[in-house]
């Protein structure tokens, strides 16, 4: 049935998206979780997505899913705050490499991509149900 | 009488499955809108609909050495072949090709030729119980 492959391509994406949306809201939350400057904190999470083969005998079904998490390189923020307990001897304490902007777009963004896909499930119920209702009235 | 409304069914049917794996296509597109490297795909629909009628779209039929031979058209095997990758307006940068308004715009399109086509189904098919006196009194 090929119209169902159309929710499984949807639930696909939700599914991913969401799971964007968690990685940001990691992110977010531990923006402020302070560690040493030796390192070992906490660092900003992306989600990385890659395209999938759905239907069995369908390749032109492509639906989504996660490939991996990778963990943002750059190098910690540097605050100055010597009497904090984890700063070094310089006086410095380490904070994640989450840029609070960059995580709100990119909730923005998953926000409005999981609504679309939200929007093509309903589309293709509807369509189906009206494929069911063909010659019934 | 039959044999017409056959004929009509017949070419309903196949338009149907077109629109049917376009709207599969259109919801790949929209489900990986964030995939790095995906490229936005559509149906050529013009020819893909002539393939699945057995006109010259280039469709498969069998060989016939005798006359009492049937001619096995593949009308299945025409998608695939018609399936082209869309031009882009602007790719983004990390090599995604998907346009969301673009493929919003030619997804409720496409859905809106679908539930067409199921109407001109039902009216094929309150035509037919017309003629065998269904609707009598």
């Amino acid at each position: 049935m090929s119209m169902s492959n159309v929710f499984h391509i949807a639930a696909s994406a939700l599914t991913a998206q969401s799971m964007r949306l968690n990685a940001v809201s990691s992110n977010l939350a531990n923006a402020d979780s302070a560690h040493a400057s030796t390192g070992g904190g906490y660092k900003a999470k992306q989600v990385v997505f890659q395209a999938v083969a759905m239907g069995g005998g369908a390749p032109w079904a492509q639906g989504v899913r996660m490939k991996e998490v990778i963990e943002d390189p750059a190098p910690p923020r540097l605050v100055y705050d010597p009497k904090h307990p984890l700063a070094d001897g310089n006086g410095y304490v380490a904070y994640p490499n989450v840029d609070p902007v960059e995580e709100m777009v990119n909730m923005l963004s998953a926000s409005r991509s999981y609504q679309t896909n939200v929007e093509v499930m309903s589309t293709a119920k509807n369509l189906m149900q009206r494929t069911i209702a063909v010659a019934q009235a | 009488m039959l044999n017409k409304i056959d004929k009509e069914l017949a070419f309903v049917q196949s338009a149907l499955n077109l629109r049917a794996r376009r709207q599969e296509i259109l919801a790949s597109n929209l489900a990986n809108s964030d995939t790095p490297n995906y490229k936005a795909r559509d149906l050529d629909f013009a020819s893909a609909l002539r393939g699945a009628l057995g006109g010259a779209g280039g469709s498969l039929t069998l060989a016939r050495t005798q006359p009492g031979h049937l001619d096995g058209k593949a009308s299945g095997a025409v998608a695939a072949a018609a399936l082209k990758y869309r031009a882009a307006v602007q790719p983004s940068l990390d090599g995604n090709t998907v346009d969301m308004d673009v493929e919003r715009a030619h997804f409720t399109d496409n859905a809106l030729h679908y539930q067409f086509l199921l109407d001109r189904a039902s009216a094929a098919f309150s035509t037919l119980k017309l003629a065998v006196g269904a609707d009598r009194p």
